[in-house]
This record gives structure tokens, C-alpha cells and sequence, in this order.
């Protein structure tokens, strides 16, 4: 009866945050941003990715990853956007999920691996789909963006850590 | 031994320098791509996404651009918007470009000027 109770709760968890993580990107799909890059965005929906891979492990975090990504593009994106999307949003990952486990960063600086990471993914993505390397050329830009992006979604997340984690688990 | 307080502040110190080298990266990266970029042969100018006109950049004049909303001036081997009639005057404002795949674009007449190489 206690697991059953408990599997209940971390399902429930898990919709949470795969909806939070849903309506931070319908936000930031909204809100505009004054640069001239493509790419360059805040990643709000990573704060959900990052709060479940600290309160409840990599498989969730990687289970809300897709859930996000996925449902986000049938409700709102296109094909094109999803390969964009679920490439970021894996490389991202990924690399989050070994450096969280490496004593070296706090949240904050796996939140910038990840948020660099995610914009990685997206060029190579786009290097793949559009067959030219030119578009190295966002790199640049894109680690700044990426690094700062980080910063704020990794304070951001620690602080929900901090409020909300504890009744997480 | 250490202190939870000195683990932590170990690592926003870590953070804080994975920050800096990455944008550290990204000027040396944005250097690099800069440095390689070869100088440019021609001037190519489209309207509506139209190419209108082609001018070689070893040769310094001044044109009228889309019936006169902008004019472009080459000289020296770099191109630029000398002036608009647009209200920002972005263009004018981007200032002299000379490399391969530089270009300068003003939205308000929808007009862009593109460098290019020899093998374009």
C-alpha cells in the first residue's frame, strides 16, 4: 500500500513539472527577445529538467525532457522545430546528468554545461539539416547567450530546490 | 578538514570560472572564424530579395540604391551605407563591411548588401 502511494505521488510530480516545463516554454515562445540571433533564448523550461534531475534523478529528468519536448511540439511547434528542440534538449541533458554526478559544479554550473549544451545541440542540428558548416558562425554568440542563460535558470532552480525540494522526495 | 560552507563556496568559485572561460571561448572562437574569413570580391545588392546590382569592391564610387532610398558608397575595398531614408538608420549605423558573407541589411526598404568571394 506505501509503494503503491508513493508511485502515485512521484507520477503526479512528474505531470507537475512536465506541465510547468510546458507552459515556461509557451512563455518564452511569447515573450520577445532583442537579439538577432536565431537560437537565442532564455531555456525557462529547463528550470523543470534541472528540478528533476536534482529532487528525483536522471530518469525523471530525462522522462520530463521528452514529455516537454514532445507534447510542446504537437501543441504548439513544428517538425522542424522538434528535431531543433529534442537535439538541444538531449545534448543538454546528457551533459547535465555527468556533471551533476562529477564533485566539480553547483546546480548553477551544471545549469550553464547545460544551457551551452543545449545551443551545441541546436547547431549541430542545424549544420546537419541545413548541410553547411557556416553556421558555426552563431557559435559565438550562442556560448555567451547559452552561459547567461544558465546562470539565471540555474539560480532560478536552485531556488525552488531550496523552497520546494524538500517536499519532493 | 573542509567545511560544507568552503565545499560550497568551492564550487560557485568553480561555477563562476566555467562562466568566464566559456565566454573566454566564445571571443577566442569568434577571433578565429574572423581572422580565416577572406576578404571579398564583390558587392551584390538586393532588393525584396532580388539581386539588383553587382559592384566589384577595388573600385571606389557611390550608388543609388532602390530608386534612392539608400546609397551605397565603396571605397578603400570596404562598402557601406552612406545614407537611408529610413527612420532608424540601422544600416547606416552597422558601418563598413569588407569580408566574405559581411552583410548589411535595412528591413524598412528591404534592401541588403552582401559581400562575396571571387568563387561566388
Amino acid at each position: 500500500m506505501k509503494m503503491s502511494s508513493s508511485r502515485v505521488k512521484r507520477l503526479a510530480t512528474l505531470a507537475v513539472l512536465v506541465s510547468v516545463g510546458m507552459v515556461l516554454s509557451y512563455v518564452e515562445a511569447i515573450l520577445p527577445i532583442p537579439v538577432a540571433v536565431p537560437g537565442v533564448k532564455l531555456g525557462l523550461a529547463n528550470i523543470s529538467t534541472l528540478f528533476a534531475l536534482y529532487a528525483l534523478g536522471s530518469p525523471a529528468a530525462l522522462l520530463v525532457s521528452l514529455l516537454r519536448v514532445s507534447l510542446s511540439a504537437l501543441l504548439f511547434g513544428n517538425t522542424v522545430g522538434f528535431l531543433y528542440s529534442l537535439s538541444g534538449a538531449l545534448m543538454s541533458l546528457a551533459f547535465m546528468m555527468i556533471f551533476k554526478r562529477l564533485p566539480i559544479f553547483s546546480p548553477v554550473g551544471v545549469s550553464i554545461v547545460g544551457g551551452v549544451m543545449h545551443n551545441a545541440g541546436q547547431i549541430i542540428a542545424a549544420a546537419l539539416i541545413m548541410r553547411t558548416a557556416a553556421i558555426a558562425a552563431y557559435l559565438p554568440p550562442l556560448i555567451i547567450s547559452g552561459t547567461l542563460a544558465g546562470i539565471l535558470v540555474g539560480f532560478a532552480s536552485g531556488l525552488l530546490l531550496a523552497r520546494v525540494g524538500k517536499y519532493i522526495k | 578538514m573542509q567545511t560544507k560552507a568552503n565545499f560550497a563556496k568551492d564550487r560557485l568559485l568553480r561555477d563562476l570560472l566555467l562562466a568566464v572561460a566559456l565566454i573566454l571561448v566564445a571571443l577566442s572562437v569568434f577571433f578565429i572564424l574572423r581572422a580565416t574569413r577572406d576578404e571579398g570580391e564583390t558587392v551584390v545588392v538586393t532588393v525584396n530579395g532580388e539581386t539588383v546590382a553587382e559592384y566589384p569592391l577595388s573600385q571606389s564610387g557611390e550608388y543609388s540604391i532602390n530608386g534612392g532610398t539608400n546609397i551605397l558608397k565603396i571605397e578603400g575595398g570596404e562598402a557601406y551605407i552612406l545614407d537611408a531614408d529610413c527612420p532608424d538608420l540601422l544600416c547606416v549605423r552597422s558601418g563598413k563591411i569588407s569580408l566574405e558573407g559581411d552583410r548589411v541589411v535595412c528591413l524598412p526598404n528591404r534592401v541588403m548588401i552582401e559581400i562575396r568571394g571571387a568563387d561566388q
